[in-house]
């Protein structure tokens, strides 16, 4: 038994019974594959986990990264003449693998609109900053993308396809004890696991919605810094941005050098925003910064207020069409215009960002109006079902009217008869 | 009056009025613990006649294409006057007319009326219940709703599985290979001309053999009417069997009306054909013992594939029904007896399935 411990043991009973019977069956030769396929990790390559490889499928074999020749069937496929490297250092690896990614000539055969500044941007990163200073420990591009069984991005296994992002990142940033001697908190991944950004990903699987990446970059990752949290932020929210920009937050902001949307949002736990982040209350964000009655204090009063009647009329609209349609009235007309009210809601918690009164109250007015014209259409819905009803009741009396005039005539007849 | 009068004699003059109505005028109903079964058939003409009504006054406004037919009714329900009220009454009618065609059915079954020599009358019979059933999935499919078009689709694709013809009926009734503005426009025109044509000349047909046999007395009375000739009762057709028809249509138009204030019916949400499939998609009550059925059935029994063997299985069975009067001369009351079985069998059948249906998940 521990004959078969013995790893170059092994590896010389397959280079003299293996590989012949291998050629024998016709398989492309790969030395490299027939050796490690038997070696224990992390030295272990299988032919089954090369396979999945999207180099291997392109192509490529393992000389492509580390020299040799896999077609000698005995230790001359490691020569250095064949120009052998062996195992590459975590410092070579970004220029390994940006020869050919930075190559657009050479990448576009494989595929036209793959990007070519990988390398580029990641020199631009902290990963890259700190590497470049021997910092041996910081992401290099197998440590997100994987080694020897590399999925393409879209692939659902690959460790950057958007549902695993998080994950990837978090198996360095959220271990205390390697990120120790880097002054970054470890916390981002269970803050962001709680975030309304990973519900939308990984509950409700919007592929769109925000991962580490979309804030951070990717190969070029690192802390949006305080005077681009805004435009981050701006690439999804639009229109809030627009609005920010219009009010006289953006100016205070940027001279108490406050980072923008985070100030009142957070960053990795955002949660999902309530109007009672507006005004004086506990959950209240304005008073981080203002002071009860304050002008300030006044506005976003009347905003909240402003909200709460909006939500108040588009709920009793809701109920009022709710009853008529369970009395069996037809009131899919007033639902599709009460989407309408709901959107004036969603605008007017937008223009918020503008904090300016006379902005959000003409969205609240909007909607008020069709909340108030949905609210009258349910009260017509049930006037209509009463006089139904009425109209319902009358006609019954008349058919049992007739019913028993119709039996007394039957029995006036024969009784005569 | 003198007028009225007039007319009656001119028209007496030329076409023999009272030789016309006089078969009429001596026809007579027999009275018994039973007789009330008797009102079955007419109440089931009474709502078919409201469905002609309604259906015509629904043809004004209703327009039958992809675009237009869920927009046209929700106009109808909505905008028209009165336009709730007949497409309600239209719907429910159609229900109760299905339910009371079926009760007609099965009261006939266990009464046996359908003995020698009224075969005929029970084939039309069963021909107008199989037409009507017709009348209710091609109707089913005109408001373009969401249940509508998934249920139509499931539907179809049933026929589709029938051995041999099964695919070219199912691209006939479609209008091609999936359900689409031109399957409408088909069950439109299925419902409110082919249908209607045949329906109206069956039930002459029907109503024809009913004055020509009379109605049948159940043997069990029949052989208490011969042990004593004393007790046999008959009514004349006119006035009082059919005053008493009349009171059962004004009770039939009361709970109509109060079915179509009360509970109107619903019209759902406009069909998409590029959406999925809504969960529970299921067929109207009627076809539900069916469905419910193909739905249950292992997919391989032995060799053959589970969802033909009920649908053959079905076929078969709707076909023994309609022959089932020949059957009853079977042995020595044998084919009685198993009439009787088969029928207390099928409608318990009908009734688990369809509650099955209903309540399982």
């Amino acid at each position: 038994m521990d004959m078969w411990r013995n790893k170059r043991l092994r590896v010389l009973l397959w280079l003299i019974l293996g590989m012949p019977l291998a050629g024998a069956w016709g398989q492309a030769p790969n030395s490299c594959l027939d050796c490690h396929s038997v070696l224990d990790a992390p030295l272990q390559v299988t032919p089954e986990q090369f396979s999945r490889d999207v180099h291997s499928q392109k192509g490529l074999d393992c000389a492509s990264c580390h020299g040799g020749d896999p077609k000698k069937t005995d230790m001359e496929a490691m020569a250095k003449g064949a120009g052998f490297r062996g195992k590459i250092q975590r410092s070579q690896i970004p220029g390994l693998c940006g020869h050919c990614h930075s190559d657009g000539a050479y990448m576009r055969q494989f595929n036209p609109s793959l990007r070519t500044d990988q390398l580029s941007q990641y020199v631009t990163s902290v990963h890259g900053k700190l590497l470049a200073k021997g910092d041996v420990k910081v992401a290099v591009c197998t440590d997100c993308h994987g080694v020897h069984d590399l999925r393409a991005p879209r692939n659902a296994q690959s460790k950057v396809y958007p549902l695993n992002i998080a994950q990837t990142c978090a198996r360095c940033h959220a271990n205390a004890a390697y990120m120790k001697g880097h002054a970054i908190p470890t916390d981002q991944f269970a803050k962001y696991s709680a975030s309304v950004h990973h519900e939308a990903l990984a509950v409700r699987g919007d592929l769109s919605a925000p991962t580490c990446t979309t804030c951070h970059g990717n190969h070029g990752a690192a802390p949006p810094g305080v005077g681009s949290v805004q435009n981050v932020c701006s690439t999804c929210h639009v229109f809030q941005d627009q609005m920010f920009e219009k009010s006289t937050h953006k100016a205070a902001f940027q001279a108490a050098s406050l980072p923008g949307c985070i100030v009142c949002h957070s960053n990795h736990d955002i949660s999902h925003p309530t109007d009672a982040k507006l005004g004086t209350g506990p959950q209240s964000v304005c008073s981080q910064c203002h002071t009860p009655g304050d002008d300030c204090d006044q506005a976003t009063k009347e905003m909240l207020s402003g909200l709460t009647r909006l939500n108040g009329a588009i709920q009793e609209a809701d109920r009022i069409l709710g009853v008529a349609e369970s009395s069996g009235m037809e009131v899919s007309e007033a639902r599709l215009e009460e989407d309408q009210a709901h959107d004036s809601l969603t605008k007017a918690r937008v223009t918020i960002h503008s904090f300016r009164k006379d902005l959000v109250e003409q969205d609240i007015e909007a909607g008020l109006k069709i909340a108030a014209k949905n609210v009258q259409a349910g009260k017509d819905a049930l006037k209509e079902r009463d006089y139904r009803r009425m109209g319902l009741g009358f006609s019954l009396v008349a058919i049992a009217a007739v019913v028993l005039g119709l039996w007394l005539y039957i029995r006036k007849t024969e009784q005569t008869a | 009056m003198r007028a009225l009068a007039r007319v009656r004699d001119w028209l007496d003059e030329r076409l023999d009025w009272a030789a016309l109505i006089a078969p009429l005028r001596h026809k007579t109903v027999p009275i018994h613990r039973l007789s009330y079964w008797y009102f079955l058939g007419g109440i089931t003409l009474f709502l078919f006649l409201i469905q002609v009504g309604t259906g015509i006054l629904l043809l004004l406004y209703y327009r039958a294409s992809a675009n237009e037919a869920f927009e046209s009714v929700q106009y109808i329900m909505t905008r028209v006057q009165f336009g709730w009220l007949i497409r309600s009454i239209h719907s429910w009618s159609a229900n109760l007319m299905i339910f009371t065609a079926f009760a007609h059915m099965f009261s006939v079954l266990f009464l046996r009326a359908y003995r020698k020599p009224r075969e005929l009358t029970w084939i039309s019979g069963m021909l107008l219940l199989f037409l009507t059933l017709g009348f209710g999935f091609s109707g089913y499919l005109l408001p373009w709703n969401t249940l509508a078009f998934f249920a139509t689709k499931v539907g179809t694709e049933i026929t589709g599985q029938v051995p041999v013809i099964g695919k070219w009926l199912m691209v006939f009734l479609r209008g091609g290979e999936e359900v689409t503005g031109a399957t409408l426009t088909r069950f439109f025109g299925f419902h409110v001309a082919v249908l209607p044509g045949i329906v109206t000349l069956l039930i002459a047909v029907h109503l024809a053999l009913v004055q020509r046999f009379g109605i049948s007395v159940p043997p069990g009375v029949e052989a208490e009417w011969k042990a004593s000739p004393g007790a046999a009762r008959q009514m004349k057709f006119f006035p009082g069997f059919f005053l008493r028809e009349l009171m059962a249509w004004y009770i039939a138009l009361g709970v109509l009306g109060a079915l179509a204030a009360i509970l109107p019916w619903e019209l759902g949400t406009k069909a998409d054909p590029f959406a999925p499939a809504p969960a529970g998609i299921r067929p109207e009550w009627y076809f539900m013992f069916m469905f419910q059925t193909l739905k249950k059935i292992p997919a391989r029994i032995w060799f053959v594939d589970g969802e033909l063997l009920g649908i053959l299985a079905f076929g078969a069975a709707g076909l023994v029904w309609l022959l089932l009067p020949f059957f009853d001369n079977l042995g020595r009351g044998r084919g009685r007896r198993m009439i009787l079985g088969a029928g207390i069998f099928a409608l318990a059948y009908m009734a688990v399935m369809t509650v099955y249906g209903y309540v399982a998940k």
